[in-house]
């Protein structure tokens, strides 16, 4: 018998847990708020699905009952793309070392 | 292209996504992390086009919805003052939220875009992880709505606590499950919209009888959230980088939310369940015998500070509120050039978010090594001549350590009070939000500063 897809997919959702587990942890705690900006951008990815969405109607008609949810979508994942990645490298380039020629 | 090489690509972009995180494990690598995050992210969109290879007019207005997002999000990003990153941060995590209620919506109305079968007709998997999605996105959307206006000062900080409550989100919360059954054997879309209202209702009712100060514990929270609804969506899309990020995100946000709720040493139910300042308040508002506290101005703080040789600074929330970080770092070098030694303490705590505090000293131009968690430093407060409490309150109490009877009890706080002498900004002697009065205000060695926090310390510097 054949293996369901859905299990390799659950498969790499469980490690991927774990992954996250333990490279969380080795976040320093100074950059914690970066972290959620970061995953806040990385978690707009389902821009993706938004994407299939908007372009799901069918042939000449562009705004379907199904694809303006899709175009909304595309806005709010976008907010969120450029603006969690921005936030995030402005916060980043503060963290500075101290500078040793004083 | 081809279904393979897009779900390879799609893999690459999720490894990418891993890479940025496991970039934030010092600042050095932190911002090649985030350019990791940015390629993953163009390689997803760019495959999602290349895949769909539907480039007619839609394609255009996928442009278009795009480019009106993105300079929204840019725009924010560049004028958002560093004080207001958690009601950002919340405020962003409403929209994935939101993003993830409409996935699911036009995958309900439309499953054939997304090979999941035909409208009355969808596979049973697709179904109930389109449930998940849309439920848990929903719950992200209206719990960070009212985080945000919580953190904007919109609504009162305050918890909202009713007869009832868990009653309430108990039997919405079963109610979910109930309907996500029946819509599972009736495929009625009047039950998929009734499933979004609930939990709508759901994510509002559990965040409004949380009080400000727990909102470390809240955004984080809901950052797990916002993961998880991404990877009910990712199952849902058969995509693997949905999947991998929804699991990143869902566990990053829960290790926060127990580093905050460890910082508080409080359960994580405790916190959920709500109302703190609410049911504590009787204990705080027993022994209101007036006791005697020193009080001083910038000119003998001034003084002390002169005469130390280490100062440790113990930032918290008010500071972020007087935005007074640029002031305070002025101030510490101007007691370095006196060749003062000057570091930072930050409670796990301290602020509304994780981290809160240090960005906030970043932007002042801190250098990151100067600043110290909690189990780093609290062994120098013994050895450091004074301590300048700017903006913290209950983390510095020592109550916490000493009466089992305060709510606080066993809570880890800064040990400030072993410093030879503490300076404490403050507005007032009322208590912090725990609603308990802090007992380093009546030591020997405090001196209170009561002004506001950017002032003081713009005196203090002029003194110095």
């Amino acid at each position: 018998m054949e293996i369901d897809p859905f299990i390799f997919r659950l498969s790499i959702f469980i490690l991927s847990i774990f992954v996250g587990y333990y490279v969380v942890w080795s976040v320093t705690p100074s950059l914690h708020t970066p972290l959620m900006s970061v995953t806040n951008a990385i978690s707009s990815v389902i821009i993706v699905g938004a994407i299939i969405a908007a372009l799901s109607g069918s042939d000449g008609v562009v705004f379907s009952s199904s694809s303006v949810y899709g175009f909304l979508a595309i806005i709010l994942a976008a907010v969120n793309i450029f603006g969690g990645f921005l936030v995030t490298q402005r916060m980043l380039a503060m963290y500075k070392k101290k500078k040793k020629d004083k | 292209m081809s279904a393979n090489l897009s779900a390879i690509l799609y893999l690459v972009s999720g490894v990418l996504f891993i890479l940025a995180l496991r970039g934030l494990s010092s600042p050095e690598t932190s911002r090649q992390g985030n350019l990791f995050g940015i390629i993953g992210m163009v390689i997803a969109v760019t495959v999602t086009f290349l895949s769909v290879g539907n480039f007619s007019s839609g394609f255009i207005y996928v442009l278009i919805f795009l480019a009106i997002g993105g300079s929204i999000g840019a725009f924010i990003a560049y004028r958002i003052p560093m004080t207001a990153m958690p009601e950002l941060v919340a405020g962003f995590h409403s929209l994935v939220g939101l993003a993830a209620v409409f996935v699911a919506i036009s995958a309900f109305i439309n499953p054939a875009a997304f090979n999941l079968g035909v409208p009355g007709d969808i596979k049973l998997a697709s179904l109930i992880e389109m449930a998940i999605g849309a439920a848990v996105g929903a719950i992200t959307f209206s719990g960070s709505v009212i985080a945000f206006l919580k953190l904007q000062g919109i609504m009162s900080g305050a918890p909202i606590t009713f007869k009832g409550q868990h009653l309430l989100n108990a039997l919405l919360l079963i109610s979910i499950v109930i309907l996500t059954i029946y819509l599972c054997s009736t495929q009625s879309s009047n039950l998929f919209w009734i499933l979004i209202a609930v939990s709508f209702l759901i994510g509002f009712l559990i965040i409004i009888p949380i009080g400000g100060a727990d909102m470390p514990v809240v955004i984080s929270m809901l950052n797990s959230y916002s993961g998880w609804a991404a990877a009910g969506i990712g199952f849902t899309l058969e995509n693997t980088a949905l999947i991998i990020t929804g699991a990143l995100v869902g566990s990053s946000g829960a290790i926060l939310s127990y580093i905050m709720c460890k910082g508080m040493n409080r359960s994580f139910f405790n916190v959920i369940l709500g109302g703190f300042g609410a049911t504590d308040q009787t204990s705080g508002s027993q022994n209101k015998e007036q006791r005697p506290v020193k009080s001083g101005n910038a000119d003998d703080a001034a003084f002390l500070m002169k005469n130390a040789s280490s100062v440790i600074i113990v930032p918290g929330y008010g500071m972020a509120v007087a935005q007074a970080q640029h002031a305070l770092r002025e101030m510490v070098d101007t007691l370095k050039k006196n060749d003062i030694k000057v570091s930072y303490a930050i409670h796990p705590v301290a602020g509304r978010m994780p981290g809160h505090m240090n960005v906030l000293l970043a932007e002042a131009n801190v250098p990151y090594d100067e600043v110290f968690e909690l189990e780093e430093i609290n062994n120098d407060f013994a050895n450091a001549d004074v301590a300048f409490v700017i903006g913290a309150n209950d983390v510095t109490n020592p109550v916490a350590k000493t009466d089992p009877q305060s709510p606080i009890y066993g809570m880890p706080v800064l040990d400030v009070e072993k410093c030879k002498s503490v300076l404490f900004v403050k507005r007032s002697l009322s208590p912090g939000y725990a609603g308990i009065d802090n007992d380093l205000f009546y030591k020997e060695n405090t001196l209170m500063l009561f002004a506001d926090a950017k002032k003081m310390t713009e005196d203090i510097t002029k003194n110095l």
